[in-house]
């Protein structure tokens, strides 16, 4: 099969739906079938990438941090990025007015800044886009 | 002729939303393009045998292709022995097959 990019926007916050774990999931199955992946993270989604979030114990089941080993979303778009350092690539960009709007401009390495415009220009370099829109 | 892909990820107790994609899937299917609906996250709670929705059963009729994720089927405690006829178990794997092929428009719902 020729070289194959998917273009995915996500809105979501994170912590808030399982969108955002759906949206995990189809990303890392297309980095490892080979498949660019090209992310615009939209609205709320621009915090799944902030690099402040931290780890918290489970008070209701009595565990500390180290045992709850609770995962951060931005620690998942670490993995992500890594798993598509190079070929295949993940491109993920973060709206900057959004960014902009929730002081969550702290994210992790390799997310990108950029706008509409950017969206636009992935779906255009791709096979599909598929929108996954907050309700 | 295109296909569809229609990724459902709404609980169809709770929402009458899902008559949309009912609708609007079907009347492609009914004019000659390839459709499938993907159930995820409670869009998967619609695929037990005994499920008191009749959506999934208009689909089928209708020749609809309808995939449900494994994932989201485990997390909900339902089995494939459970599951309606014409539902077939599918994985994200096979979602991503449907979304880089050619002349396919996706839909999330």
């Amino acid at each position: 099969m020729s070289e194959r990019r998917l273009t995915i926007a996500i809105m979501d916050a994170p912590y808030e739906s399982a969108n955002s774990t759906t949206a995990f999931r189809i990303i890392a199955a297309a980095l490892k079938k080979g498949v660019h992946v090209n992310v615009f993270a939209y609205e709320g989604a621009v915090s799944l990438a902030v690099k402040d979030q931290a780890p918290h114990a489970n008070p209701v089941k009595g565990t500390s941090v180290e045992e709850e080993d609770h995962p951060t979303t931005k620690f998942f778009v670490s993995s992500l990025l890594e798993l598509g350092r190079e070929s295949p690539l993940l491109t993920w960009v973060n709206c900057g007015l959004c960014v902009d709007e929730r002081g969550a401009g702290n994210a992790v390495e390799g997310v990108k800044r950029g706008g509409p415009g950017d969206f636009l220009k992935m779906a255009l370099d791709s096979v599909n886009t598929l929108v996954i829109p907050t309700r | 002729m295109a296909r569809y892909v229609f990724i459902e990820s709404r609980d169809p107790f709770e929402s009458n939303n899902v008559q949309f994609v009912v609708d609007t899937a079907t009347e492609l299917k009914h004019r000659g393009h390839q459709v499938t609906v993907f159930l995820i996250q409670n869009g998967a709670l619609a695929v037990r045998r005994n499920a008191r929705v009749a959506h999934l059963r208009r689909l089928a009729a209708a020749g609809v292709e309808l995939l449900a994720d494994d994932f989201s089927l485990r997390e909900r405690g339902i089995t494939t022995a459970e599951m309606s006829d014409g539902v077939r178990e599918s994985n994200i794997e096979a979602l991503v097959d449907l979304l880089i092929q050619d002349e396919t428009k996706a839909i999330w719902h």
